[in-house]
């Protein structure tokens, strides 16, 4: 399995390569020099990755490079190494690819904000760290990956450190990702101590030799539900998604990149790369189906509801990802996949073009706010249409193929996970079509007018104060007076993305996408029995029966429902969603303040752990420790006050207590001298 | 022929009159005959255990016992006239300059 | 026989020598109660068969030791010591304390006694007998005693010397 070798390790040396360049130097750097170095190692990356990509066939797969030992402790050994296959493949070509897109997107983006050079600086180490968890041959190297993203995260989500609830939103991201991160070890541990490693090969090797849990309990089932737990927290499934709509605090690209295309997916690669496990554990799967299907219509309905644009997307991404878990759980892991490739694409493009409107209006982020932009600004208008079909699920853009796949394999298994997921679709599209309404047609309702100073941006106006306090705020909007498209820079990466969404879906026309993923999804005897009939879906790719085509016309007329529905509302008759919500008002309310379960968790979790930590300090360390510590010396002060008074000056009492310890010396020989 | 724990007593006695008289009286000079006197008792004792075990190395230990007592004297005394000389006084109250 | 004699007397007048250097208030009568106190145990000295130490306590203790204390005593011109008032305390639980103290650590060695009785036995410690053990066994620390003697020496020479009266500096003063 060792060839030529690909030299894969420069595939995330050179982003971090440029993220040190950056970082240490980049302060003292023009911003063309800045950009060009981030964009410019991003580049190479994806240019090695193609690379790649063109030896990929003549390559026996897997491809497995090792670098170094690492850890070798008795009979445990881990190195730094590698892996390369058909999954591995697609993720680093979405990575870099739309990575790319992303670093020059964020050029114009960020061009006028302060710590342009430390933006780029941890963009890079973020590519970085995301490549080695793609590429990773051993799950610890992928929890390096794992673990870095997450710091990159914590430090993007709080680029603007000085606003709180950045730095807020920024530990509470990277503290629910540690909470699933404990769910990940402790899988890791297990995984340790009964196959003594951790490579993949070695791994699956043995997993593959086991036969399947049918009992619902057992070593594989708990690695698997404990893998769960860490793919919930990084890609914010229920219960660990609080983290991501507060995640919208970071700058636009970082949303697209890391909260749309690839920071969240590493949860759903790592449960893909990890099917021989789950293959064999039915119990872990359900697991992993449930949770999916739940959380996308949970964070579906919550997103019908929201004002700000930026969230609405959160919501959905967290709902899409929902999906990606669901095709994960019914053992179609292509169609997972499939369906993370097509999210990237027009996810990214939602994000970035939602980013495109904020800078048109001069950085309002409330959807009710907004209005009318369609002809403002056109490129972005036209782009983000693309986006919202595809999301949608309209035939021929890519959503509509990859979603539909995942429908169809989930009703092979079970017609209640199916009929979930078609209502989630529906409330997908209707969101989306909302947002798209509420957007671009109709009125303008804002207030970034024709040059107008407005007292709400005037403190703002000025170029100091480079690290704004204001929500996302891009002060420039109002110097150029109004609203404007974007620069070339940041419209082409659209354009490209708006392609993609079109044309994504049609590389599994005919299945070839998910015939391409299947080596990798076929490691081993599979003998898992809950999903037989996924085992027939994934051997029997090439079918397309009457009944797909029958679930497919329901995806579409679901898609179709939400669009009308949402052309109702908001078009048509603007003054109906009032009286719905007023009418649903104790309904509404829950959902828009998302369930309260932000407020659940601060009554269950937060308030009693803090209040733990604070009884802590104050009885533990204050009063036990130091009281210890301070009474221990309480007690030699006072003995040495009494015993002080030995030494008076007083020859004479010297004489005496000379006098009194040679007779207890001496009483004390005669005690011991007597028979 | 007198039994070896009469003359220990005898050592006993002029010892616990040396303390006595090293822990009461107040002259410097009394203190110092006082210590002299223990030195005398330990002295008897000696010789008494040396008759008793026919070593003669307790003579020799009682010699040298007597050289430092006659060192320690002629220090002590110098000292008494040094203290006499500043403090005026040989009232042994009276030199507690170190009192705290 | 007369060794019991010889002991009692020469043992009570210790004793009383030593009761009476408690009992004086004027320290040449103490140091001259000291001076009995020495003499008499001389004589104990011989009873034991210590001629050598006897003869070394006369001359050296009772005739240079107590002849230093006394000229020191009549340089200082110490005077009596002033009555204090007596501590209750210290007689209450003095005097009956040092009783029992004593009566205590007697009836200890009394009791195990059990031994021979020591006298003037095959051994003397004629000079020519301890001269072996002092100039061949013990000579270390005979020779560290002469050192510390003229240790002491020095100590008290420069201890009990006068400051010299400073020369008169450039100002003139003294």
């Amino acid at each position: 399995m060792t060839q030529i070798s690909l030299h894969l390790w420069l595939i995330p040396i050179l982003p971090l390569v440029g993220a040190a360049i950056n970082g240490l130097f980049g302060r003292r750097f023009s911003r063309r020099a800045v950009a060009a170095i981030g964009v410019g190692f991003c580049g190479a990356a994806f240019a090695m990755a193609l690379f790649v990509l063109s030896q990929l066939f003549s390559l026996n797969l897997p491809h497995i490079e090792t670098y170094a030992t690492w850890i070798r402790a008795g009979s445990l050994q881990l190195d730094y190494g590698f892996y390369l296959d058909e999954l591995s493949m697609v993720m680093l070509l979405v990575v870099t690819g739309v990575g790319f897109l992303i670093h020059i997107y964020s050029v114009g983006y960020m061009w006028e904000e302060g710590g342009f050079y430390r933006f780029f600086s941890y963009l890079n180490l973020f590519m970085f760290f995301m490549l080695t968890l793609v590429l990773a041959h051993n799950y610890l190297v992928m929890f390096i990956g794992w673990e870095g993203v997450g710091l990159a995260s914590y430090l993007l989500i709080g680029f603007w450190f000085t606003r709180d609830s950045a730095a807020s939103a920024g530990k509470k991201a990277f503290i629910t990702n540690r909470i699933g991160d404990f769910g990940f070890l402790i899988a890791l541990f297990l995984l340790i101590k009964h196959f003594g490693s951790l490579s993949f090969t070695q791994v699956f090797g043995s997993v593959s030799m086991l036969p399947a849990e049918t009992a619902g309990a057992g070593l594989l089932t708990a690695v698997g539900i404990l893998l769960m737990v860490g793919a919930a927290g990084k890609s914010a499934q229920i219960p660990l998604y609080v983290w991501l709509p507060d995640a919208m605090e970071g700058p636009t690209p970082v949303s697209a990149l890391i909260h749309a295309a690839t920071m969240v997916t590493a949860g759903v690669y790592m449960v893909a790369r990890s099917h021989v496990i789950f293959d064999r554990a039915p119990t872990a799967l359900t697991v992993v189906a449930v949770i999916g299907t739940i959380t996308a219509f949970y964070a579906a309905t919550i997103g019908i509801a929201q004002t700000d644009i930026k969230k609405v997307l959160a919501y959905s991404t967290i709902s899409q990802l929902g999906y990606m878990f669901l095709a994960c759980g019914v053992a179609a892991y292509s169609a997972g996949i499939f369906h993370l490739m097509t999210h990237a694409f027009f996810k990214g493009l939602l994000f970035l073009a939602a980013g495109s409107v904020i800078h048109a209006v001069g950085g309002e982020q409330d959807m009710r706010r907004m209005g009318g932009l369609r002809t403002k600004i056109p490129v972005t208008f036209w782009t983000m249409t693309a986006g919202t079909f595809a999301i949608a699920g309209f035939p021929p853009l890519a959503g509509f193929f990859s979603k539909d796949e995942i429908l169809w394999q989930a009703s092979r298994v079970n017609m209640a996970l199916w009929g979930i997921g078609e209502l989630t679709a529906f409330l997908t599209s209707f969101y989306m079509f909302r947002l798209w309404f509420l957007t671009f047609f109709g009125e303008y309702r804002g207030a970034a007018g024709e040059a107008h100073a407005h007292a709400e941006h005037a403190g703002h106006g000025t170029h100091l104060g480079r690290n704004d306090v204001s929500p996302g705020a891009l002060s420039h909007g109002h110097e150029h007076g109004g609203i404007h498209e974007s620069p070339k820079i940041m419209l082409i990466p659209l354009v490209i993305l708006a392609i993609l969404s079109v044309a994504g879906g049609w590389v599994n026309i005919g299945k070839n996408f998910e015939k391409f993923l299947e080596p990798a999804f076929r490691t081993g005897a599979t003998a898992y029995t809950l999903t037989e009939a996924a085992t027939q879906a994934t051997k029997a790719v090439g079918e397309q029966g009457s009944t797909e085509l029958l679930f497919t016309l329901t995806s579409v007329l679901a898609a179709v429902l939400g669009l009308l529905l949402a052309w109702l509302l908001y078009k048509s008759r603007p003054d109906l969603p009032r009286k719905i919500a007023d009418a649903l008002n104790g309904l509404y309310t829950a959902v828009l303040n998302k369930y309260y379960v932000d407020e659940l968790y601060a009554v269950l979790f937060i308030k009693p752990l803090i209040a733990a930590s604070r009884s802590l300090w104050l009885r533990v360390d204050q009063g036990l420790i130091d009281g210890t510590v301070n009474d221990i010396a309480d007690a030699v002060r006072h003995a040495s006050d009494n015993i002080r008074h030995m030494q008076s000056g007083n020859i004479r009492s010297y004489a005496g207590w000379i006098a009194l310890g040679a007779a207890l010396v001496i009483a004390y020989m005669i005690w011991v001298a007597l028979p | 022929m007198v039994p070896l724990p009469y003359y220990l007593v005898l050592s006993g006695i002029l010892f616990a009159c040396g303390v006595t008289g090293f822990l009461i009286k107040r002259n410097i000079i009394t203190i110092f005959m006082s210590i002299e006197l223990m030195l005398n008792g330990v002295n008897l004792s000696f010789v008494a255990f040396a008759a008793h075990w026919h070593a003669l190395s307790g003579h020799v230990f009682v010699f040298f016992v007597m050289v430092v007592a006659a060192a320690e004297a002629a220090v002590g005394l110098a000292i008494i006239i040094a203290v006499y000389r500043t403090r005026e006084t040989l009232n042994v109250d009276q030199v507690n300059l170190l009192k705290l | 026989m007369i060794h019991w004699v010889i002991f009692v007397v020469f043992g009570a007048i210790s004793v009383a020598g030593a009761i009476n250097l408690l009992a004086q208030r004027h320290p040449i009568n103490s140091a001259l109660s000291l001076i009995a106190v020495l003499a008499s145990l001389a004589v104990e000295y011989l009873l034991l068969g210590a001629e050598f130490v006897a003869a070394v306590q006369v001359i050296v203790y009772a005739g240079a030791i107590m002849v230093l204390f006394v000229f020191t005593i009549m340089l200082l011109n110490a005077g009596e010591e002033e009555r204090t008032r007596g501590s209750r305390v210290a007689i209450m639980f003095g005097i009956p304390g040092m009783l029992a103290g004593s009566v205590l650590i007697a009836w200890i060695l009394l009791r195990y006694s059990g031994t021979s009785s020591v006298g003037i036995g095959p051994l003397l410690g004629s000079p020519s007998l301890i001269a072996p053990l002092l100039f061949h066994d013990f000579l270390l620390p005979f020779e560290v005693t002469s050192v510390l003697i003229l240790i002491a020496i020095m100590g008290a020479v420069v201890l009990a010397s006068r400051e010299p009266a400073p020369p008169p500096g450039p100002r003139g003063e003294r």
